[in-house]
């Protein structure tokens, strides 16, 4: 695979990145400084990581629930996404929409999305946009297992293939969607299985494994960008943290969860990248440095931004 | 001044749009070699071609959805659900997405769209194919709800929707495709949110909406034979509502009656009533009363269905009751 090392420190880096802030808002939301849902990617990092190595800003993303990681990969700025869910005035959404609709249209964000499957018609439709006005672009669909099995997912495959958009399919396969695991959700063992029925490619990779996903998603893009229509992959992985904080995930057991500890896919990627002689230990405490301060200082931002004023609720809701 | 149907009136609309903008396409289900199943798409694909007039699968979720996607991408989309019956199974992507994602996303992002409709009964279509949806529409903020009553207001309308930058849906009540009125030539605008006094009257106000205008303009005709003016208030765009409008004819007359063909219980009119009772009230020298389509499913038989749409004498029989006459 032809990457260059910058490009490879560059996604751990991001990966360390989304890790981290993550980890920082899951103890702020213990805290009660983020009111509402959050829903962590803790575990799926090397999945949005991967993908968007190969995205550049002209291409679009649309996101799910679980988005925080999509955001970061895509060059959300931490600031913004931290203010956000405070609720905080200078959030991406101005206090809006919170964690589970951070977007910003200017670099390819299409948002977060509350609703399980409603991604992949939005995602189809902003690749008929390139298409149409003639872009070199693409849009990437991250979308989860759960909604592997939702109608609207399937009709955007199908209509992607018929107008033969350049659109890449996503497929975080976390094994849950809260607590119904895919051994009862899905028929078939592997949602890529289902790429055959929309006669496109379909792939399943290690999902921890950065560089699995980044040379997959790779071949995708440039498959849909050449005009060659869209394409699924399928990323298998695993969430460390519950659905939302505070799920006491009774559905699934102590063994499971450590045995894909042992593949979190950062110590994993950290570790090749050392034995590559791509990273050395003081480079990446020096990364992990950088990071933590960047982290810092989006929650001192976010603490110090002022809430929305009360006069604001209605507005924004039309264009004039 | 040139005469065509409803039907043509707003396929000029879109034709005029689609020449004057490249990123306007049209799509849905049976809208290119069929012409639109009522034949308000006829002749664009001849003209603008598959690219710009794409006939899709029937999937609902996906023509909507890739409508709002394109749209926060650049594009104006015009799309057709044949029967606004058929937005159950792809509400979603209506009021979640389109509706929302401007607000939600603080401010940023714009959805120019457009979502035409057939609605209303009185073709035998049934529980499924008949309805009145547009309170559904009205009860979302974000969206914007139009339904004209004739070609000229079809036509003006249509072109300022597809120029509007948020998502509108756009209804247009069967019966009215094939009724001929005078349309001028080329383009004009008819703002969104204003309503249009489709007869001058004194003594009650009759507010309606699509065919339900044209019942109330029948039911106007006989009463003045009987020496009561009405005045017949076209509201034209249900969201944004014209409050102006219906507080000034209601503040003139004193007396109203609402129709609809959507169903009575929540429908529009109840909107309307309730504004006129918060902001008018010490005007009003009778009940206000609706005149609208009972609580049950459109029914088949044409026996049935005839009784389910407003009538001309229920209206009648309506001014008559807040006339005191």
């Amino acid at each position: 695979m032809d990457i260059t090392t910058e490009k490879m420190v560059d996604m751990y880096t991001n990966m360390t990145k989304i890790r981290m802030f993550e980890t920082r808002v899951s103890e702020l939301f213990a805290a009660g400084k983020v009111p509402g849902f959050v829903h962590l990617y803790v575990g799926e990092e090397a999945v949005a990581t991967g993908v968007c190595a190969n995205l550049l800003v002209s291409d679009y993303i649309t996101s799910t629930h679980r988005g925080h990681g999509h955001l970061i990969s895509k060059g959300g700025d931490v600031k913004f996404m931290m203010a956000e869910l405070f609720g905080k005035k200078t959030g991406y959404c101005k206090g809006k929409g919170g964690s589970m609709h951070i977007a910003d249209v200017d670099l390819g964000i299409l948002g977060a999305n509350g609703i399980v499957g409603a991604g992949p018609p939005l995602a189809t439709g902003a690749a008929l946009a390139c298409h149409y006005q003639g872009k070199d672009s693409v849009c990437v669909c991250f979308f989860g297992d759960g909604a592997a099995n939702q109608g609207t997912t399937h009709e955007a495959m199908n209509l992607a293939t018929c107008w033969k958009l350049p659109v890449v399919f996503v497929a975080e396969n976390n094994m849950y969607g809260i607590s119904s695991c895919t051994i009862n959700s899905m028929c078939v063992p592997n949602i890529a299985d289902r790429a055959s029925a929309y006669d496109m490619p379909g792939i399943t990779v290690d999902g921890n494994d950065v560089m699995a996903v980044y040379e997959a998603s790779s071949e995708a893009i440039k498959r849909a960008k050449q005009g060659q229509g869209p394409s699924l992959i399928e990323c298998k992985t695993y969430r460390h943290r519950g659905h939302f904080e505070g799920d006491p995930c009774v559905y699934r057991n102590k063994e499971e969860l450590e045995e894909w500890k042992e593949k979190d896919p950062i110590p994993r990627f950290e570790k090749k990248l050392l034995d590559l002689g791509v990273l050395s230990p003081e480079k990446i405490q020096e990364i992990k440095s950088s990071i933590k301060k960047q982290i810092e200082d989006a929650e001192r931002f976010a603490e110090e931004s002022p809430y929305p004023d009360p006069a604001e609720l209605t507005l924004g809701l039309y264009t004039e | 001044m040139p005469t065509m149907t409803f039907g043509q009136a707003l396929n000029e609309a879109i034709k005029i749009e689609m020449q004057r903008d490249p990123n306007v396409y049209v799509a849905g289900e049976d809208v290119g070699v069929y012409g639109g199943i009522f034949g308000v798409t006829a002749g664009l694909l001849d003209q603008f071609g598959p690219k710009r007039v794409r006939d899709t699968p029937i999937t609902e979720s996906a023509i909507i959805g890739t409508a709002v996607g394109a749209a926060s991408c650049g594009l104006r989309p015009v799309i057709e659900l044949m029967f606004v019956d058929f937005i159950g199974v792809s509400m979603d992507q209506l009021f979640n997405q389109a509706a929302k994602m401007k607000y939600m996303f603080g401010g940023k992002a714009k959805i120019p769209m457009v979502l035409r409709a057939s609605c209303g009964a009185g073709i035998g279509a049934a529980a499924q194919h008949s309805q009145c949806l547009e309170a559904w529409f009205m009860h979302v903020p974000g969206l914007k709800v139009v339904m004209p009553s004739t070609p000229h207001d079809a036509k003006g309308l249509l072109i300022s929707a597809i120029r509007d930058d948020n998502p509108v849906v756009f209804l247009e009540h069967k019966i009215l495709y094939a009724m001929e009125g005078e349309v001028p030539a080329g383009e004009y605008t008819i703002p969104l949110g204003k309503a249009d006094v489709k007869r001058e009257g004194k003594d009650v106000t009759i507010i309606a909406t699509a065919q339900a205008v044209h019942t109330a303009l029948s039911a106007a005709e006989k009463l003045a034979g009987e020496g009561i003016s009405v005045e017949v208030l076209d509201l034209r765009t249900l969201s944004p509502l014209d409050e102006d409008a219906i507080l000034e004819s209601v503040r003139k007359t004193h007396r109203l009656v609402i129709v609809h063909e959507a169903v009575k219980f929540g429908g529009p009119g109840a909107e309307i009533a309730a504004l006129v009772a918060e902001k008018a009230f010490d005007r009003l020298d009778a009940p206000i009363l609706r005149i609208a389509a009972p609580f049950s499913p459109v029914p088949f038989s044409p026996a049935l269905e005839k009784e389910y749409i407003p009538s001309v004498e229920k209206v009648i029989g309506a001014v008559k009751t807040v006339m005191g006459s």
